[in-house]
């Protein structure tokens, strides 16, 4: 079947997809778009994390067809326009988030999505909003400090603009 | 440029001499932090190649079975299919492995674990490659596998994992491989005699997983010189190589491996997974093929930790003062040897902890058996034994009547001393400060019954307690890990370093076949050559293996291995550039050094800038970093200078228990380490946290259940990691004693956490509780009374 749909604001088509292929293969194999992980491809890592129509998924969970017609933004799409890091994707560097970096795209997905409902999370809402997402590498302390940090970020530039 | 410039004044002096702050002992941004950040970092599973196929391998269901046929006619009919093959198509040897040639690339004849791959599929479509291996028939005479210690040790009756005649090892019946240690005067009636106080008890550790999270995957793509190009997660590219080649019956330098993005390792990429099939299917086919194992793939695709069954004895005075331990470790390590017997050389060799104990009698061995195929994983057999161990010291504690951490002191080995296998530790072995440092921090603040919030509790988001039933406990432990390969072997590091003017500036380029696998040794060698070079400019060429061997990325030994090696060839290079610019300009001067892109004196001042010293030249070293040798140790007496370099880590936990339904939440984990020189604090913290978290995942939840030989949870929803709601804050006191033999004087800081954080926590649940709790993982059944 063919598939079309927005991909980080630009339109995509991909052919020849068989009706069992996941959004996230679709994106990895087909278009271009290898940013989101394949961890465990069951919806328990968060690896895969993009967002459809805004509201973030596990990209393994969806069929891609379900994705016709939809916006999906992936971690490719967190850059600002100029091509400098987002204010999260800034963050993990700084705080020393990133280790292997397997997890961090679906952690960057998340913690933009976490940071755009509430931008001043407490230690335990960002436990709690990025529990669906397995890191084996940091032990989650500098991801926690990277959380904070944009966060801290995210307010001092509302405070500014 | 001609002459020399001087500039006179000590105010210059200084700031000419400001070493770069994103050298060594700053922490200056990863340099793949960017790429990954924006999810351009090429990681193996990311590789495409133009008309690739995917490779798929079909595994065993049973653990022991004779092969009676396979028939892979209807698999070769499916369209889309272009190749299926079984180990009658591998052109060279059929067997690989680690340290003993005993695994084969493809069944022959005989499944020995649950999941060995039996043949392979290269396919257009990775749907096409799956329906493709459920047609392949095989035929199986299922056996019943032998699984437990008291059948792998009774051949007789209950059969070989391997025939007698097929052994590669030094082994014998289904023991892999065994070491024996007697120090003092071992442990017998009279030793036992002196002591006042005797303390025993039976210790199990289960079978844990690496879990890296990106998956075991590569491209392989066949080259016109008939060779094969390999892009791979590994830990090390060129003992792969060493493995893959004689399989693949080509000469070595036709087998090309370049390091692709690692998704982590911690072990589990030390033994081959999907290479050489992806190599083979690549040669057979003419096309580039990839492979990229599913989560339970991977969960048959490595090895994993060594279950351990322990049995230990130790005796003391009434003061507390250790007269003699006795252990016996088993440790099943499945099907194929892969690296068990230095798994055991470890077990033995520190398995009785950083304690000075006078007598002392130890045997460690690996069991050949039906399980799945164990090896390395992060602390290599240390971790059973710091359980084991560090249990018994609670244990004597109790009995004794004395505090656990004062225990523990009193004990505590120091710079001087000798282990058990007669090596003088002769380096800082701050035992008993890094106790005192995790006791002495503050403790997190007690339950707060009236400001609760449950997601903080055991249980958390389930909601399953609002306080009732919640009790708190306290522990701590210490453990002892080895830095390097050990017992002879010569894990040397080669790098190579060019210095030239790019842009009009000085550029340090660092080549090494060094393994990324996340640790961030990529941003260390930055460091060291801009510290030794005096540049701010650095590249890091791709990891392959047009560079000699790096070792492996393992055993906490990189920054000391390979960083020792980046040391060694910016060394060279900066003599060569000195020796350059005394040739030209007739310096005298016996202090030169390079700082801020120039060629410096403190005597001279500045001599010239280095872009005009380079001018068009660029100088390109390659130099090989070897540690000090150390021995094998002794069969009998494991007694030798085994091991290069100690490395120490002590632990409190806090957790919080609902004693009711037996859940537990770690409140706090506080490690202190000493790390000898931290080359990048920010990274070092990571790891000592990291490596903490692995060890909570292998005290209270992760295991490997294995039944009758097969696996029952390769999946993440069954086998459960940490998640960032079940790891708590987790304060890092570091301590910086330099190590004389190391460069820098630093320690591999990887292991020694994941090696001593388990105990601690388990001591803080029976201190909560009152149990025994003489297994990890503690499960909730164990708590409630219910097994």
């Amino acid at each position: 079947m063919r598939v079309t749909f927005t991909a980080n604001g630009k339109p995509v088509e991909a052919d020849d997809v068989w009706e069992g292929e996941s959004l996230l293969y679709v994106l990895r194999e087909r278009v271009g778009l290898p940013g989101s992980k394949n961890a465990c491809e069951q919806g328990e890592c968060g690896s895969c994390t993009v967002y459809l129509d805004g509201v973030p998924v596990c990209s393994c969970l969806v069929a891609a067809g379900q994705v016709q017609d939809r916006e999906v933004r992936t971690v490719e799409g967190l850059a600002e326009e100029s091509g400098d890091l987002g204010l999260v994707q800034q963050a993990f560097v700084d705080a020393g988030a990133v280790q292997c970096g397997f997890c961090t795209p679906g952690l960057l997905v998340q913690t933009d999505a976490l940071l755009a409902t509430d931008p001043q999370p407490s230690d335990t809402d960002i436990r709690e909003a990025l529990s669906g997402n397995l890191c084996r590498c940091t032990g989650y302390e500098k991801i926690m400090d990277a959380v904070r940090l944009a966060s801290a970020r995210t307010c001092a530039k509302a405070v500014s603009e | 440029m001609s002459g020399t410039r001087t500039i006179q004044g000590q105010k210059n002096l200084q700031n000419i001499h400001q070493a770069s702050k994103d050298g060594i002992g700053g922490s200056p941004l990863r340099p793949d932090g960017t790429l990954k950040v924006k999810g351009e970092f090429a990681y193996s599973s990311d590789m495409w190649h133009e008309d690739m196929l995917w490779g798929m391998a079909l595994r065993s269901p049973h653990p022991r079975a004779n092969i009676l046929s396979v028939d892979i006619s209807e698999a070769l009919k499916v369209p889309g299919v272009y190749a299926v093959l079984t180990h009658e198509d591998i052109p060279g040897s059929k067997y690989y492995g680690l340290e003993i040639q005993d695994q084969p690339a493809l069944a022959i004849d005989k499944v020995r674990y649950h999941g060995e791959a039996i043949a392979l599929v290269a396919a257009d479509h990775p749907e096409t490659a799956r329906r493709a291996v459920k047609k392949i028939k095989v035929e199986y005479e299922v056996l019943t596998p032998i699984t437990t210690e008291e059948q792998c040790l009774d051949p007789e009756t209950y059969g070989y994992v391997h025939e007698p005649h097929e052994y590669k090892s030094h082994g014998s019946g289904n023991i892999c491989h065994s070491q024996k240690l007697v120090s003092g005067g071992g442990v017998t009636d009279e030793i036992r005699a002196l002591a006042d106080v005797i303390v025993k008890g039976t210790y199990e550790v289960g079978m844990q997983d690496q879990a890296f999270l990106g998956p075991e995957s590569g491209l392989a793509v066949p080259a016109e010189d008939g060779g094969v190009d390999l892009y791979i997660a590994t830990q090390w590219l060129h003992v792969d190589r060493q493995q893959m080649a004689p399989v693949l019956a080509l000469p070595e330098e036709k087998v090309r491996l370049t390091l692709a993005g690692v998704g982590g390792a911690f072990g589990g990429r030390e033994d081959l997974s999907m290479q050489i099939h992806a190599c083979l299917l690549a040669l057979h086919t003419g096309k580039p093929v990839k492979i990229v194992y599913s989560r339970d793939e991977s969960f048959f695709g490595h090895v994993h930790r060594h279950p351990a069954r322990m049995t230990y004895e130790h005796g003391a005075t009434r003061d507390g003062k250790l007269v003699f331990a006795d252990c016996r470790i088993v440790l099943d390590g499945g099907a194929y040897a892969s690296a068990s017997p230095a798994v055991v050389g470890n077990a033995a060799s520190l398995g009785h902890g950083p304690y000075v104990i006078p007598n002392v009698r130890m045997e460690a061995i690996a069991l050949y058996s039906n399980n799945p195929s164990c090896g390395a994983m992060r602390g290599f057999g240390a971790v059973q034994a710091c359980f084991g161990y560090e249990s018994q010291m609670d244990k004597l504690a109790a009995e004794l009547g004395m505090d656990p951490v004062e225990l523990r002191q009193i004990n505590a080995v120091t710079q001087g001393d000798f282990m058990p296998t007669g090596q003088e530790i002769d380096a800082p072995a701050p035992v008993a400060e890094l106790l005192q440092r995790v006791k002495d921090m503050p403790l997190p603040p007690p339950l707060d019954l009236e400001n609760l919030d449950v997601r903080t509790l055991p249980g958390a988001l389930s909601n399953t307690s609002h306080g009732e039933g919640i009790v708190r406990g306290i522990g701590y432990s210490v453990g002892i890990k080895n830095v390097g390969f050990s017992e002879g072997f010569d894990d040397y590091s080669t790098a190579r370093v060019r210095l030239e003017v790019i842009g009009g500036e000085p550029v340090a380029m660092v080549h090494t076949a060094m393994a990324e696998v996340g640790q961030g040794g990529v941003t260390v060698h930055a460091q060291i050559a801009r510290t030794e070079l005096g540049v701010e400019q650095v590249t890091i060429h791709p990891a392959n293996t047009e560079v000699g061997s790096a070792g492996s990325t393992s055993a906490s030994r990189q920054t000391y291995m390979t960083g020792g090696a980046v040391k060694l060839a910016a060394e060279a290079v900066k003599q060569a550039l000195i020796e350059k610019g005394r040739r030209r300009y007739g310096w005298e001067h016996k202090d030169i050094t390079l700082v801020g892109g120039k060629v410096v004196s403190e005597t001279g001042g500045v001599l010239v800038p280095m872009v005009d010293l380079l001018g068009d030249e660029a100088i390109d070293l390659t130099r090989e970093h070897h540690h000090r040798p150390t021995v094998p140790f002794d069969k009998e007496t494991g007694q030798g200078f085994g091991h290069v370099q100690y490395t120490f880590c002590a632990n409190r936990a806090v957790v919080d228990v609902d004693v009711e339904l037996g859940l537990v939440k770690v409140v706090e984990l506080t490690a202190a380490q000493d790390v000898g020189k931290a080359l990048n604090p920010l990274s070092v913290v990571g790891q000592i946290q990291g490596g903490c978290t692995q060890a909570l995942g292998l005290a209270v939840m992760e295991e490997i259940v294995v039944k009758d030989g097969k696996v029952r949870n390769a999946s993440f929803t069954d086998y459960l990691i940490p998640t960032i709601l079940d790891t708590p804050p987790i304060p890092v006191d570091m301590l910086e004693l330099p190590d004389p033999h190391a460069p820098y004087g630093l320690r591999g800081v990887g292991e020694a956490p994941t090696v001593s954080a388990t105990p601690s926590i388990v001591a803080a649940i029976r201190n909560a509780t009152g149990l025994a709790l003489n297994r990890v993982p503690v499960r909730p059944e164990h708590l409630t009374g219910t097994l």
